[in-house]
């Protein structure tokens, strides 16, 4: 699938932007803080931005609200539903926190369960999309949310040290999220390099009975919307590299820095956790990138691909 | 509405297409955009129509594939390898994925003849139903940002003001080979049911769960190559029947 700019900006920056929502409305940090008024309003900046960038790829944005009505049968309807609803707790929260420096504990609750529903609607846009096998499974969801909740844990942590404290328990809940979230996409990775296509040139056809069928002639010379959006591929060589590259940026660094910040002075562990979150953030990009980049749809097998 | 028809559509209009038959001659893909790029919703727009990079949206592909045998042979020399022909359009599925993901209502399966539809005035082109159809059925128009698909010829199949001859899909009256059949599947009477049990129609990628109204029917068994080889001139052995009395007799004379 063609790894398009506006959508993996936007399912990563409101993948951290939720991630963040969730720690603030379970109560992490110390509402009265600045540290913490900033982390709010980072969250909602964040959530926006992505959904902005997510309606650059449309055809028509000034209908967008329509996408709203189907979310009996739609999972990006679900989605676009739970997004605008979510900023109802989330914008209480944040006003509670930005002027009367005060958590609301049922209204954040509320705000946390939302924001993780929205991410697994997310998910399932793709998950549920049986054309594209590499999707198709549980372990899409498992992964968005993984990494959703650990990116909210760094950025937390971020915000803890710039609040002046950061104590161990949080970095080592981001230390498990991190984990349990690379371990999660190794898993689906796995997943991928393994399965056996359960669509062929030969089912596509139907003339597997009569021989190895294989495409001799494109319909046409030259690409169409559909070798555009859906024939990328990327060497599997590279995405081996890749997967490497994010899982070190993304899953170690972070985890070896959050470590170190719990046991140095205030100006360290603020440089330490910053790091934790440059390369988390560039480890779920390069991931995302590769979420597409790497996923074969069905289609391909008229093509060629 | 995006959740599919409740009740079994009471007629499932599509299109049986001859695998055997069809020449790639593409005649059906341009009667196919001509029609439409006049008819229903948006223009099929071109991108660079006349430069060396032009792409543009067509409802109807002709590919070709190559089937070989095990033990077979490279198409173009001996052997019983084999090319096929092969159109594809909208299967108007009965349960059809792109239907069910559409966030906004555009896409639809019609409940009185199953034909899956896009209404243009509520499609944002967010491009999700391309994504779900597993066959490429469906493409977006980039000058108007919004899906197109084969409608069957909806605004030709029930125009009274068209000949009889012509209420059908534009590339079944187009086809110059009669490899395109057009009818109600539903009915087991109708020329496209009997077509498809005579010949044994298949469905495209069953295990995408997709259950397609529209067949393929697949190309009869190739005669072998070296059986239908003429006897040479020099070689009477094996003549049959008349040429055999005429073997006789010239080598009598
Ligand atoms: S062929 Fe594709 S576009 Fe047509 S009904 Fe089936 S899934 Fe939808
Ligand atoms: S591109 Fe249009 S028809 Fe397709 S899912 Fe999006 S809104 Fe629906
Ligand atoms: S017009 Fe008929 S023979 Fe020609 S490509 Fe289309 S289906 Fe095949």
């Amino acid at each position: 699938m063609h790894p398009a700019p506006s959508i993996i900006l936007f399912s990563t920056l409101s993948g951290l932007g939720y991630g963040l929502a969730v720690m603030l409305g379970l109560g992490l940090l110390d509402p009265a803080l600045v540290s913490t008024k900033t982390a709010h309003l980072l969250a909602l900046v964040l959530i926006t931005g992505g959904l902005l960038a997510s309606t650059l790829h449309l055809g028509n944005p000034q209908r967008a609200w329509r996408a709203l009505s189907q979310w009996r049968s739609s999972w990006l309807s679900r989605e676009g539903v739970m997004a605008v609803a979510t900023f109802v707790p989330l914008l209480a929260s944040a006003w509670a926190s930005l002027f009367h420096d005060m958590r609301l504990p049922l209204v954040g609750l509320l705000g946390a369960v939302m924001c993780a529903v929205t991410v697994y609607c997310t998910a399932m846009i793709y998950a549920s999309l049986r054309a594209i096998q590499a999707w198709n499974t549980p372990l899409t969801p498992a992964c968005y949310l993984l990494f959703s909740l650990a990116g909210g844990l760094v950025l937390v942590a971020m915000f803890a040290t710039l609040g002046g404290s950061l104590s161990g328990w949080i970095a080592l809940a981001g230390v498990s999220a991190l984990t349990a979230a690379w371990t999660a996409k190794w898993a689906w990775w796995r997943r991928l390099r393994t399965m056996a296509p359960i669509s062929t040139p030969a089912s596509a056809t139907g003339l597997g009975g009569i021989g190895a069928v294989r495409l001799f002639e494109r319909p046409h010379v030259n690409e169409n919307y559909l070798t555009r959006e859906m024939g990328y591929k990327v060497a599997r060589k590279h995405a081996a590299k890749l997967s490497l590259l994010a899982t070190a940026a993304g899953g170690i660094l972070p985890s070896l820095v959050l470590l170190a910040a719990t046991i140095s002075g205030t100006g360290i562990a603020i440089i330490f956790c910053t790091l934790a979150f440059a390369g988390f953030a560039l480890g779920s990009l390069i991931e995302r990138w590769l979420f597409f980049a790497q996923a074969r749809h069905a289609v391909m097998n008229y093509y060629g691909g | 509405m995006t959740l599919l028809p409740t009740t079994r559509p009471p007629k499932k209009l599509g299109l049986v297409i001859d695998l055997d038959v069809c020449v790639g001659c593409h005649a059906c893909v341009i009667s196919c955009k001509e029609w439409n790029t006049g008819g229903y919703g948006a223009a099929l727009s071109d991108q660079d129509p006349y430069g060396a990079d032009v792409t543009g949206t067509f409802l109807n592909r002709i590919h070709t594939f190559e089937i070989v045998p095990e033990g077979g042979e490279i198409v173009g020399e001996a052997g019983d390898a084999r090319i096929v022909h092969f159109p594809k359009s909208c299967l108007h599925c009965d349960d059809a994925p792109c239907v069910t993901v559409c966030p906004t209502g555009a896409s639809y399966k019609r409940e009185e003849d199953g034909i899956v539809l896009v209404d243009e005035d509520k499609c944002i082109g967010c491009g999700l139903c391309a994504w779900s159809c597993a066959y490429g059925a469906r493409e977006m128009d980039l000058a108007a940002g919004v899906m197109k698909k084969c409608t069957l010829c909806v605004d030709r199949i029930y125009n009274e003001t068209l000949a009889e001859v012509d209420r059908v899909p534009s590339c079944v009256r187009t086809c110059p080979a009669n490899a395109r059949h057009y009818g109600d599947l539903a009915d087991p009477s109708s020329n496209v049911s009997i077509l498809v049990a005579e010949r044994g129609g298949f469905d495209l990628m069953p295990e995408q769960g997709t259950r397609p109204v529209n067949k393929y029917l697949p190309p009869r068994p190739r005669d072998r190559l070296a059986d239908k080889a003429m006897p040479l001139a020099e070689n009477s052995d094996g003549a049959k029947g008349f040429f055999a009395w005429l073997d006789g007799v010239l080598d009598r004379i």
